[in-house]
C-alpha cells in the first residue's frame, strides 16, 4: 500500500475563546489513500468544518500530527502553509467563493498567480480547464453573470488549476437545486474516476452514497468510518493507484 | 521575473480599483490637491527666491547706496534772494571725501550728479536724465556697453565733452543714424556720443545685430568733472508751474565694499559721518544687503506657512486614502479569505492592498503635478508674482505622493493580511 495522501495522528483542536475552552476535534486519527473519495458527515457542531479547515491547512492543530502527502505539516509557518494550499490543495466551497471582479478565466488561474506560473502558461491551463468543464463560451463572463451551477463549475476548474494532491469540497451542492447538484456531483465522480483524491463534507445521505468511504463525526471525534461505495469505484481507485 | 510580477500586481490593483470608480476618483482628488499645492508652493517659493537673488545681483550686495533728498520747503535753510530762493541740500563733496578716507574696506566710491535737461540731435529733442559720474559707474550700475565705449578715466581727467547714452535714447533720438561719434546738445553744451549702454540684466548678449534695439535706458552718462566745470553745482528745477534754484553737490553716492561681510560695519561708519556732517536728514541711505536679508527672512516665514498648508492638505489626502482603503478591506474580507485559501501569503495580501493604495496616490500625484504646473503659470499670468518650476519640485511631489501611499496604505494592508482566513471566508 502506498503512503496515504492524508494522515491525521491523534489530532486535537481546542479553541479558547474568552476563557472558555471548546474542543472541536478530539483525538482524531484518519488516513486517506490516493484516489479515495471520502465523505465526512456529522451534525452541525460535530467538528466537520474544523476537520476540513485542518485538512486544508487553514487551521493549526492543538495537538497531534498531520501528514500531507507524506510531509509533516503540523509545525509549518504561515507562509509555508500558504504555499501548500496553493500547490497541493484544491478547495470547492458551498458558496463557490469566486472573486467577483475577475472573469471566469482569471478566477480559474488565481491559484497559479501565487505560484509565479508564467502568465501565458496560466492562461492556457485556465482555458483548457474552462473548456473541459463546459465553460468554453463563458470565459470572459464575470461570476455575477453565471448561474449557480456554472459558478460552481468555475470553482471546480479553479481547484484543479494547480493539479493538487487533494480536493477538499465543503457541501458543494448545498446552494444548488437537485438537478444542478447532480451535475456537479457527476463532475466530482469523474474527477475521482480519473484518480483524484477527494474529501467532501456533506450532510446529504444521497451525496454520501456516491463516495466509497463515509467518516461520521460526533462531538469532535470519529463515530464511524466505513467503506460504503460500490466495488466499481473502489476498483477504479485502486486501478488509478496501480497506474502510478 | 520580478518586473513581470510587479506589472501583474499593478494590473490587478487597477482592476480591483476599477470596481469602485467613483470612490477611487474621489480619493485620488485628495492627493491631486495635495501634490498640486506642494508643487505650486515650491514654484512660488522658488520664484521669490530667484527674484531676491536677482535683486541682490542688481543692487549689489556689497553696495551702500546714498541719495540726496530734498526736504519740505519750510525746513530748508539757504540763501534767499528777492526773486527766487536757492535750496541747498544733500550729499556733499566733503561727505564723499570723508567716506573714502575713513570707511574701512572700501573698494570704490561712485559719486553722481543727476539732473534733467533737454537733449537734442538735429531737430529731435527730448527731456531726459543726465548722470554726471565716474568711469567705473558702468560696472557698479551693471551697465552693458552695447556699442562704442563708456566714458573713460581720460575723459574724466581732461573734462572731455563726451557721453554714453542709454539704448532707448539712442533709438528715439538718433533713429536711423549711428549715434557713435555724433554730437548731441545737452542743455546748451555739445557732447560727443562715444557709446550706447543698457542694463546688463534686461539685455541678452547679441552677436552681429545692431545692439541698441533692446534696453530701456534713456540716461545720458557724462564725466562728472566735465559737468561741474561747465555747469557748477547750481541748477534750476522746473516743476509745479514754478522754478526753483537748487544747489546740490552730489545726488547719489554708491560705496562698494570689498566683501559682503564688511557692509554692515561700513554702513555704521557712513551713518556716523553723515550725522556729523548734516544738521538735517537731507539724505537717504539704503543698504541692499540689509533689505535682502529682511526679504529672505520674510520669505522664509512665507515658505513655512505655505509649506504647512501643503503638508496639511497632503495629510488630509492621505487620511482620505486610508479611510477608503479600510472600507475597501472590510468590504473585501471575503475576497481576502478566498485568496488566502488559494495560497496567497500574508505578504501577497499586503502587496495587493499596498499597491492599490500606491496606484491611487501615484496617479493622484501625477495628475497633481500637472495641476502644479498649470497653477503657477496661471498665477504668473494673472498677477506679477514670479514662479519657477524646478525638476526638484517634481521629484519632491512625486516622492511625497509615494510616501503618502506607503504611510497611509500600510495599515489597511496589514489589517487585511492579518485576518484569519477562516473567519474571512465565513464573512458575508
Amino acid at each position: 500500500m502506498t503512503a496515504p495522501i492524508v494522515e491525521l495522528r491523534n489530532v486535537w483542536k481546542v479553541y479558547a475563546t474568552e476563557g472558555l475552552e471548546v474542543t472541536a476535534l478530539r483525538d482524531v486519527s484518519l488516513a486517506i489513500g490516493e484516489g479515495e473519495y471520502a465523505v465526512i458527515m456529522g451534525a452541525s457542531g460535530s467538528g466537520k468544518s474544523t476537520l476540513l479547515n485542518v485538512l486544508g491547512c487553514l487551521d493549526r492543530l492543538s495537538r497531534g500530527r498531520y501528514l500531507l502527502g507524506g510531509q509533516d505539516v503540523s509545525d509549518l509557518d504561515d507562509d509555508m502553509l500558504s504555499a501548500l494550499r496553493s500547490r497541493k490543495l484544491g478547495f470547492i466551497f458551498q458558496s463557490y467563493n469566486l472573486i467577483p471582479q475577475l472573469n471566469v478565466l482569471e478566477n480559474i488561474e488565481a491559484p497559479l498567480y501565487y505560484q509565479d506560473v508564467p502568465e501565458r502558461d496560466a492562461r492556457r491551463r485556465a482555458a483548457d480547464l474552462a473548456e473541459r468543464l463546459g465553460l468554453g463560451d463563458r470565459i470572459y463572463h464575470k461570476p455575477a453573470q453565471l448561474s449557480g451551477g456554472q459558478q460552481q463549475r468555475v470553482a471546480i476548474a479553479r481547484s484543479l488549476a494547480s493539479a493538487p494532491l487533494l480536493l477538499l469540497a465543503d457541501e458543494p451542492t448545498g446552494n444548488l437545486d437537485s438537478k444542478t447538484g447532480e451535475e456537479i456531483l457527476r463532475i466530482i465522480d469523474e474527477l475521482n474516476a480519473e484518480g483524484r483524491t477527494i474529501i467532501m463534507v456533506t450532510h446529504d445521505d444521497a451525496v454520501a452514497h456516491r463516495a466509497h468511504r463515509v467518516v461520521r463525526l460526533l462531538d469532535g471525534g470519529i463515530q464511524s468510518d466505513e467503506y460504503t461505495g460500490s466495488p466499481g469505484s473502489l476498483e477504479l481507485a485502486s486501478a488509478a493507484n496501480a497506474r502510478k | 521575473m520580478k518586473i513581470v510580477r510587479i506589472e501583474r500586481v499593478v494590473r490587478m490593483a487597477v482592476k480591483n480599483l476599477a470596481q469602485y470608480k467613483m470612490r477611487a476618483g474621489l480619493t485620488v482628488l485628495g492627493i491631486i490637491f495635495g501634490v498640486c499645492s506642494v508643487v505650486a508652493m515650491l514654484s512660488v517659493g522658488e520664484g521669490a527666491s530667484r527674484e531676491i537673488q536677482e535683486q541682490l545681483q542688481q543692487q549689489g550686495s556689497r553696495n551702500i547706496w546714498l541719495a540726496s533728498e530734498k526736504l519740505p520747503e519750510e525746513q530748508l535753510s539757504g540763501g534767499q534772494t528777492n526773486s527766487s530762493r536757492i535750496a541747498i541740500y544733500g550729499l556733499t563733496y566733503d561727505d564723499a571725501n570723508r567716506f573714502s578716507r575713513i570707511v574701512p574696506n572700501l573698494e570704490s566710491l561712485t559719486p553722481s550728479k543727476k539732473v534733467r535737461f533737454d537733449v537734442r540731435f538735429q531737430d529731435r529733442s527730448k527731456e531726459t536724465e543726465i548722470v554726471a559720474t565716474t568711469p567705473w559707474c558702468a560696472e557698479i550700475k551693471n551697465l552693458r556697453v552695447l556699442a562704442g565705449r563708456f566714458i573713460s578715466p581720460r575723459d574724466m581727467e581732461e573734462g572731455a565733452p563726451v557721453c554714453a547714452i542709454g539704448a532707448r535714447l539712442a533709438r528715439t533720438l538718433f533713429a536711423a543714424y549711428d549715434p557713435i561719434g555724433k554730437n548731441m546738445k545737452v542743455g546748451n553744451d555739445v557732447y560727443r556720443v562715444v557709446g550706447v549702454v543698457a542694463d546688463k540684466f534686461s539685455t541678452p548678449e547679441f552677436e552681429n545685430k545692431p545692439p541698441w534695439f533692446v534696453g530701456d535706458e534713456e540716461q545720458v552718462y557724462i564725466p562728472l568733472k566735465t559737468y561741474v566745470q561747465r555747469n557748477g553745482d547750481m541748477f534750476v528745477r522746473f516743476g509745479g508751474g514754478a522754478s526753483t534754484m537748487e544747489k546740490v553737490e552730489l545726488h547719489e553716492v554708491i560705496l562698494t565694499l570689498r566683501e559682503q561681510d564688511h557692509v554692515m560695519q561700513a554702513a555704521e561708519v557712513v551713518r556716523n559721518v553723515l550725522r556729523g556732517n548734516h544738521s538735517r536728514e537731507d539724505y537717504q541711505i539704503k543698504v541692499p544687503l540689509q533689505l535682502i536679508r529682511q526679504m529672505q527672512a520674510t520669505r522664509r516665514l512665507f515658505n513655512i506657512v505655505l509649506g504647512s498648508i501643503a503638508a496639511i492638505s497632503l495629510i488630509v489626502g492621505g487620511i482620505g486614502i486610508m479611510n477608503i482603503m479600510l472600507a475597501t478591506v472590510s468590504e473585501r474580507t471575503r475576497e481576502i479569505g478566498i485568496r488566502r485559501a488559494l495560497g496567497a501569503r500574508r505578504r501577497d495580501i499586503v502587496a495587493q492592498f499596498l499597491v492599490e493604495t500606491l496606484v491611487l496616490s501615484i496617479s493622484g500625484g501625477l495628475i497633481g503635478l500637472l495641476g502644479g504646473v498649470i497653477i503657477p503659470k496661471t498665477i504668473t499670468f494673472l498677477t506679477d508674482v514670479r514662479t519657477v518650476l524646478t525638476p526638484l519640485s517634481f521629484i519632491i511631489a512625486f516622492g511625497v505622493s509615494v510616501a503618502v501611499g506607503i504611510v497611509f496604505g500600510l495599515y489597511p494592508a496589514r489589517r487585511a493580511a492579518l485576518m484569519d482566513p477562516i473567519e474571512a471566508l465565513r464573512h458575508e
